[in-house]
């Protein structure tokens, strides 16, 4: 299935949001996210297994995103988190990938949105995914483990966000939604190759590569 | 050449001014106006926005200088037609028009200058890009509730081709409510100008055709009701209609 319009959901693991401790009442932002904080994967970001990510010249490393997609099968408009996953086609591993930035008070395009900054993997049919609510999420760089979590520990699971996001925008066949990257995400720097895995999704591996190369 | 994409007699089709309220549909049938359906006049890939990217209005919201554009991105969902409906949720507070210059890419666009970056645009259409400043919180701000609600981003009547808009840095914007005047400004006044967002965004990603760039509002934004007729209007461009509903029409509460 052709994936259409993705989006990404800030500070959706309970480590991502502790990590950011008291700085979440100070300014700029006065208080913890209220409601899911999404943003765009616009199609230029769009990548496949084994393409390229390039590392502009002005970076030195890259974070590494490991997000568990949820893909829409059927629209999804006001849909109750009980049928949540009924609208799902099924799942894929996307590597949300971002120049690591310090402060997520304006939306992220310069550090986000580049050219094959998310690669994503093939979809796996939602009935091969008995509980997308406890899959093992592990991040390699160069072949050694970088990160490990399990979604598990998403503050709002796939259904609940499908539900709140649902409420005001309706998601289409081919849209994807990222359901959170975990914190301390990998940096990795050109040369180097980095994989993610997910459980029950199998493996989606990107070579890094410096800009210039392009 | 403007043209118009319309739903009418069971079909899509794309329409051109044929004067006196009536369009031309491809096919060479000219149907009124009014008759017809309209839809927004593209569907674009990516869709860009402003916020805050003139003087005046950014005064307005009690903002200073940005260091660089704040553009944020917004999905297909957003988007309706001329003449369409657009809800204001029962618990808003402040639900405001914005009247924007919306600029359509026409061909892959990458580290493009400033001194060539017209040769990009394809045309200009006008947005009505509603915000729901309830809504608001400080991260990635403005946020998708805000700013890519179903149905806020009005888009339309026209495509307006490049080549019969010489100058789109010199166009009288305007918006009245029910008839009376709420917003006035003119394209000139735009903090970062259509040239710079092109050599902008061009420079750190590739645009492609179908890209949709929103560029901002001036100032004289003001809350609407359901039951308000909202009127968009940039010279040369065109003028869009969009209608204000209550949660009833949905359905909802």
């Amino acid at each position: 299935m052709r994936v259409r319009t993705v989006y990404g959901v800030l500070l959706n693991y309970r480590g991502a949001l502790a990590a950011l401790g008291d700085a979440v009442r100070r300014p700029p932002y006065g208080a913890p996210p209220k409601a899911p904080v999404l943003y765009i994967k616009p199609a230029n970001t769009l990548s496949a297994p084994g393409a390229p990510i390039f590392v502009p010249d002005e970076v030195e490393a890259l974070e590494i995103g490991a997000a568990l997609a949820a893909v829409i099968g059927r629209t999804a408009c006001r849909v109750p988190a009980e049928r949540a996953l009924d609208h799902l086609a099924g799942y894929a591993i996307a590597n949300d990938v971002s120049i690591p930035h310090a402060s997520y008070h304006r939306p992220p395009i310069r550090f986000n949105c580049r050219d094959g900054f998310c690669p994503i993997g093939p979809v796996v049919d939602r009935s091969r995914v008995a509980d997308p609510g406890t899959l093992g999420v592990r991040v390699f760089v160069d072949g050694a483990l970088a990160q490990q979590n399990t979604t598990a520990n998403l503050i709002r699971p796939v259904a609940r966000l499908i539900a709140e996001v649902t409420d005001f925008m309706t998601l289409s066949p081919g849209d994807a939604l990222l359901t959170g990257v975990p914190e301390h995400a990998p940096h990795a720097r050109a040369g180097q190759r980095v994989a993610i895995e997910i459980d029950g999704l199998g493996r989606l591996e990107n070579p890094l590569v410096a800009d210039g190369a392009r | 050449m403007k043209i118009a994409r319309v739903a009418w007699s069971g079909a899509i089709h794309e329409a051109t001014d044929a004067g006196g309220g009536a369009l031309r549909l491809a096919d060479g049938r000219v149907v009124h106006e009014d008759a017809v359906v309209w839809l927004p006049p593209l569907r674009p890939r990516t869709i860009f926005a402003l916020g805050l990217n003139y003087a005046d209005h950014a005064r307005e919201l009690a903002f200073g200088a940005q260091a660089e554009p704040l553009v944020f991105l917004k999905g297909p969902n957003a988007l309706v037609g001329h003449r369409a409906q657009t809800r204001r949720p029962a618990d808003a507070t402040f639900m405001h028009y914005e009247c924007e210059l919306a600029v359509v890419i026409g061909r892959r666009a990458r580290r493009v200058r400033r001194s060539e970056a017209y040769d990009y645009v394809a045309g200009y259409t006008v947005a009505n890009d509603y915000a729901i400043r309830d809504y608001l919180e400080n991260w990635y701000r403005p946020n998708l509730r805000v700013k890519n609600r179903d149905g806020c981003t009005a888009l339309g009547p026209w495509l307006v081709e490049r080549a019969d808009l010489p100058d789109p840095m010199r166009l009288a914007l305007r918006t009245t409510v029910n008839g009376k005047l709420t917003q006035q400004g003119n394209t000139r006044d735009m903090i970062a100008d259509v040239p710079f967002l092109i050599e902008y965004l061009s420079g750190f990603m590739t645009l492609d055709a179908g890209d949709l760039i929103l560029t901002g509002t001036p100032a004289g934004v003001a809350d609407v009701r359901p039951g308000d007729e909202v009127v968009t209007e940039i010279e040369g461009v065109g003028r869009l209609v969009n209608y204000i509903v209550g949660d009833d029409v949905f359905g909802r509460g």
